[in-house]
């Protein structure tokens, strides 16, 4: 791991990379949706609307994977203060967010016609909002600081606090769930998904991933070059 | 030891003489509990169906209230600086602002709260497991908002960014806490969701001054 710390040698390899992943991602992304929209069966009791849940669940998935490789990141970031770790968290937080927003929105729109509501304080709908937040914070308090260097720094000990409270948050919203609102879910653990659904779900899932990959790679790339722009700004006005 | 000893006497010395500060918070509690009857109506079965509710997200609203300012005056007049530098950990500075703020917001906050139970007509048989639940939920408030106050040091737009970091990590203190205050106003054993605060308490003890402490070194360098 630590051999690819090293920022010059990330950009060589991230150049060679992103061609292919990007190729990739646009293959598999097409085929997922073909697969999702057009070739897969209706749901015998959801009909059309089944198809919300190749973006759903993939984006729900997508949402706290991100925050996880944020996690793993910021460790890196203040146990061997690799500089490319924290630009990697900065860089992905609003991809992960993003994933996060979508994943409440379409699951919005699919409880309206599903559940006859835009919005349920169910237990895992909350815990994804708080999620939600808690991307939000980051990106508002990496932002905030004049020396971006201490903003990573701040941002990687509050990831790793969201780290430590996710697992409460989501048992204690569980918790609560079942004291004021018994089963109103419950939809994936009745009978298993029949394949024809799971196919176009695994490859959707697939494409989200490799679609991550892109955009953190692109954003990481984007920052360090930022970076340089600063640190040379700042020889230059030095050296007048 | 001594160190923390000193600390805690000084930040409450401080607090003390300015007077103001320390009313503030429970001043702002009071009047955010008062405002409820006006905004969903003063029939007693609602009020009483909510009170547990709303004692808590204003105790909430009031330890968050003086939570921005827990390092900021330190930070800025260099005291924090010299405080690392002369060999205090980080630590130890973090438990003993803490624990200062905790009793001069968490602690007042026990001893008005059955006032403003009886007057959002708290149900008879909660009294007790309220004043338990804030007894324990408070210092876990006071807790998770002193990582919010040291990752904000030095940061623009403190005070916004503050809520913004911290409330979400206020939902399990406030889920168990009302938990336990509705059972118990249902007659039922308030005893799990205690039980469960009690553990966040254990949890947050140790960690919470571990994380500030982490935020806190960031200002030496």
């Amino acid at each position: 791991m630590h051999r690819f710390a090293n920022p010059a040698r990330f950009m060589r390899l991230s150049a060679r990379l992103l061609p292919w992943l990007a190729g990739a991602t646009a293959l598999l992304l097409a085929v997922g949706l073909y697969l999702a929209l057009i070739a897969s069966p209706p749901d015998y009791q959801q009909g059309q609307a089944v198809r919300i849940m190749y973006v759903h669940v993939p984006s729900a998935w997508l949402s706290m994977a991100v925050y996880g490789a944020m996690a793993l990141a910021s460790t890196a970031y203040l146990v061997w203060k690799h500089p490319l770790a924290g630009l990697f968290t900065k860089a992905v937080a609003p991809v992960g967010a993003g994933f996060t927003a979508l994943c409440l929105v379409t699951g919005s729109l699919w409880g309206e016609p599903m559940w006859g509501t835009w919005w349920v304080w169910d237990a895992r709908l909350t815990s994804v909002l708080i999620l939600f937040f808690l991307y939000l914070g980051y990106i508002a308090l990496v932002g905030a600081f004049d020396d971006a260097e201490r903003g990573l720094r701040v941002g990687a000990v509050l990831v790793l606090v969201g780290t430590v409270n996710l697992p409460i948050i989501k048992f204690s919203v569980d918790w609560w769930n079942t004291l004021h609102q018994p089963a109103s879910v419950g939809r994936f653990d009745g009978p298993a998904m029949d394949t024809a659904m799971l196919i176009p779900l695994l490859v959707m899932a697939l494409a989200f991933t490799l679609l991550f990959a892109v955009l953190a790679l692109v954003r990481t790339r984007a920052e360090l070059t930022w970076r340089k722009v600063e640190v040379l700004r700042l020889f230059q006005a030095a050296g007048e | 030891m001594r160190a923390l000893w000193h600390l805690i006497r000084r930040d409450l010395t401080l607090v003390l003489r300015s007077g103001t500060d320390a009313g503030a918070a429970l001043a702002f509690f009071v009047v955010t509990v008062t405002l409820f009857p006006f905004g969903i109506g003063p029939e007693p079965e609602i009020l009483g169906r909510v009170a547990a509710g709303l004692i808590w997200v204003s105790a909430l609203l009031a330890t968050l209230l003086s939570m921005e300012r827990l390092f900021q005056a330190d930070y800025e007049d260099g005291t924090l600086d010299q405080l690392l530098l002369a060999g205090v950990s980080a630590e130890a500075i973090a438990v003993a602002k803490i624990a200062a703020h905790w009793l001069v917001t968490g602690l007042p906050l026990l001893i008005v709260a059955p006032v403003m139970g009886a007057l959002i007509q708290l149900p008879t048989g909660a009294y007790g497991v309220m004043i338990a639940s804030l007894a324990m939920g408070t210092p876990v408030l006071s807790l998770i908002g002193g990582i919010g106050a040291a990752l904000i040091l030095g940061a623009r737009r403190g005070g916004a960014l503050l809520a913004l970091l911290v409330l979400p990590l206020f939902v399990p203190p406030l889920i168990f806490a009302v938990g336990a205050i509705d059972a118990a106003a249902l007659g039922l054993s308030p005893r799990p969701n205690l039980l469960f605060l009690a553990g966040l308490l254990a949890a947050a003890l140790p960690l919470a001054p571990v994380a500030a402490a982490a935020a806190i070194r960031q200002v030496l360098d």
